[in-house]
C-alpha cells in the first residue's frame, strides 16, 4: 500500500523537498462530543471491523476501559473517568482516545524514514506501514502517547481517521456507527461551527466552562473534543492541557541535524585544507639531509651513555 | 655512539593493533548506520545495511559490540593517557602543533596531549552513548522508561554521537597528516627518527630499555 492520495500530501516524514501538493483540499475534522457519549464502545467495534483487525481477548482489569490501553490492533479505546464535581455530584466522563491528527504532528517530525508518515492536505496524519522501520521515534515525538509498535511485525500503528473511507467521500467508521451522534465528521470549519452550537447548549445547562479542545500548541487538531470542563482537560483521563512537541524533540529534529552535519563537513574540510597549507608532518622526509635528525641521533647516543 | 635513525621501534603490539582496528571497523559501521537514522539526507546509507528495518535492528547491536571492543582498548591504553603538566603546555602551544613546529613543543611521551584528549573524550562519550542508547532501544528497553527520559536520551545520543564523530574525523585527519602513524598502527613499528620527532620522551625511554 502506498499513500492513497498521492496528489494531496502536505507533509512527508524525513523529506525536505516539497511533496505533491498542486491540489488544495478542504481540511477535515472529527468532533467528539463527550457530553453526548454513553460509553457503548460501538465506535471501538466499528473501528476493528472496518479496519479488519481483532485484538487478543484480554483480562478484565477492574475498569470499564477494555482493552485497558491502545495497542497496535486497537486504534481507539474509551477512557472512563469517575469525576466528582465541587457540589459532590458524580460525572462519568467518557473520552474516546486515539490519534488527534495534529496539524503539527510530532510523530511525523520525529520519523527518520522518508514517507513512512504522511499528512494529507485534508489534515489526516497517516502511517504508511510498509515504509516503517520500527524505530519508535513516532512514540518519542507524539505529545498524546498514541502510536503503538506491533509485537508481531515491529511496525507502528494508530488511527488512520479512516483515510481510505474519507478519500472516497465517506465518513470514518466510528462516526458512521455512533448511536448518539456524539461523533461527527466534516470540514474543520463546519465542525467548529457545530461545536459552537453545542457549547451554547451546554452553557445554558450550567456547564459554564464548556469548551472546544483544539489545542493550539500542536497547531490545532483534526480530532477535536467538546468538553464540559474545558478548563480542566486533564480530568478526562489525563488529556494534556497544553500539548506541544517536546522541546527536546524539536532540538533533536530541528537545530541539531544541520549543525551536526555542517560541523562534520567543516571538520573534514579543515583537515584537508590544513594539509594543503602546511603539508605532511613527515619525520622520514628528513632522511639524509636534515641536520635535526643527526642531532637526534647524537642526543640518543648521549642518553645511552 | 650514534643510533641508526631508520632503525624500527616497536610501537604497537599485535594485540593492540587488532584491538584498535576492531574498534575502528565497528565504529565506522555504527556511525554510518546511526547517521542514516539521524539525518534524512543520509537515509540512503541504510541501504548498506539491508534497508531501514535492518539498519534499525543492527545499529544497537553494532553499538554494543563497538563499546565492548572499545572497553578492551581503553583498558590497554588507560595508563598511557594520564594528563600531565607538559600536556597542558602542549595544548597551550596548539599553534606550533598545527603549523608543524614540533621542535618548539615540550618533549612528548608515548602520547601527545591531543591523543590523550581524544582518549578521554572517547571514554566519556562511548559510555554515555551506551547508556543513552539503551534508554530508547526498541523493542527491548524503551517501554520501561518514562517518555521524558526517552526523549532526553534520544537528543543526548545524537549530540554525543556528533562529538564522537568529530573527534574521530580529527583523529583520522591527524593520522594522515603525521606520516608514519598509519604504518605504526598497521605494522606496529615506527622509525627511530619518527619516534624522536613526534614522541621524544617515549623514544628515549625505549632506547634506555634497549
Amino acid at each position: 500500500m502506498s499513500s492513497l492520495q498521492s496528489l494531496d500530501i502536505k507533509q512527508r516524514s524525513a523529506t525536505s523537498s516539497p511533496s505533491p501538493s498542486i491540489r488544495s483540499t478542504v481540511e477535515v475534522a472529527k468532533l467528539i462530543d463527550i457530553s453526548k457519549c454513553i460509553g457503548c464502545k460501538a465506535c471501538q467495534v466499528a473501528c476493528g471491523e472496518w479496519n479488519d483487525i481483532r485484538d487478543v481477548v484480554g483480562r478484565n482489569v477492574g475498569l470499564y476501559d477494555n482493552p485497558p490501553d491502545l495497542t497496535a490492533s486497537t486504534w481507539t479505546v474509551m477512557r472512563f473517568t469517575e469525576h466528582e464535581t465541587e457540589t459532590g455530584k458524580l460525572e462519568w466522563l467518557i473520552r474516546k482516545d486515539g490519534c488527534m491528527h495534529c496539524e503539527d504532528p510530532g510523530c511525523l517530525k520525529a520519523c527518520p524514514s522518508p514517507g513512512a508518515i504522511v499528512q494529507y492536505a485534508n489534515g489526516i496524519v497517516d502511517f504508511i506501514e510498509e515504509h516503517c522501520i520500527g524505530c519508535g521515534s513516532c512514540i518519542t515525538g507524539c505529545p498524546f502517547n498514541i502510536p503503538r509498535i506491533s509485537k508481531k511485525d515491529n511496525k507502528a500503528y494508530k488511527c488512520t481517521l479512516c483515510s481510505d473511507r474519507v478519500s472516497v467521500g465517506m465518513e470514518p467508521a466510528c462516526v458512521k456507527t455512533c448511536p448518539t451522534g456524539a461523533i461527527t465528521f466534516g470540514s474543520k470549519q463546519d465542525m467548529i461551527e457545530h461545536a459552537t452550537e453545542r457549547l451554547q447548549d451546554l452553557k445554558e445547562r450550567g456547564f459554564q466552562n464548556a469548551g472546544l479542545y483544539d489545542p493550539k500548541g500542536v497547531g490545532g487538531t483534526h480530532v477535536m473534543y467538546v468538553l464540559q470542563h474545558a478548563d480542566a482537560p486533564q480530568i478526562y483521563h489525563g488529556l494534556p492541557r497544553d500539548p506541544h512537541i517536546s522541546p527536546l524533540v524539536n532540538l533533536w529534529k530541528g537545530a541539531l541535524k544541520p549543525i551536526a552535519l555542517l560541523a562534520m563537513g567543516a571538520a573534514v574540510l579543515t583537515g584537508f585544507f590544513h594539509y594543503v597549507k602546511v603539508g605532511p608532518n613527515d619525520a622520514d622526509a628528513d632522511e639524509g639531509e636534515d641536520a635535526r635528525s643527526k642531532k637526534a641521533g647524537m642526543e640518543l647516543g648521549q642518553e645511552e651513555r | 655512539m650514534s643510533v641508526d635513525p631508520s632503525a624500527p621501534i616497536q610501537r604497537y603490539s599485535d594485540g593492540e593493533r587488532i584491538t584498535h582496528w576492531t574498534v575502528a571497523i565497528l565504529f565506522v559501521l555504527v556511525a554510518l548506520s546511526g547517521l542514516s537514522l539521524f539525518h534524512p539526507a543520509l537515509f540512503w546509507l541504510s541501504n548498506l545495511f539491508g534497508g531501514g528495518p535492518w539498519t534499525r535492528i543492527l545499529h544497537p547491536f553494532l553499538g554494543v559490540a563497538a563499546v565492548a571492543a572499545f572497553v578492551v582498548m581503553m583498558a590497554r591504553f588507560w595508563g598511557y593517557n594520564r594528563i600531565e603538566e607538559r600536556d597542558r603546555q602542549w595544548l597551550r602551544q596548539w599553534r606550533d602543533v598545527v603549523d608543524n613546529r614540533e621542535d618548539k613543543l615540550p618533549a612528548v611521551g608515548r602520547y601527545n596531549a591531543g591523543q590523550k584528549v581524544l582518549f578521554w573524550v572517547l571514554v566519556v562519550c562511548m559510555l554515555a552513548l551506551l547508556v543513552t542508547g539503551i534508554l530508547f532501544w526498541r523493542p527491548w528497553f524503551a517501554d520501561s522508561f518514562p517518555i521524558f527520559l526517552v526523549r532526553l536520551a534520544t537528543l543526548a545520543h545524537a549530540a554525543i554521537a556528533t562529538i564522537v564523530i568529530l573527534a574521530v574525523i580529527i583523529h583520522v585527519d591527524a593520522s594522515i597528516w603525521t606520516r608514519g602513524s598509519i604504518r605504526a598502527m598497521m605494522r606496529g613499528t615506527v622509525s627511530t627518527r619518527w619516534a624522536m620527532k613526534h614522541h621524544r620522551a617515549w623514544a628515549q625511554e625505549k632506547m634506555k630499555q634497549g
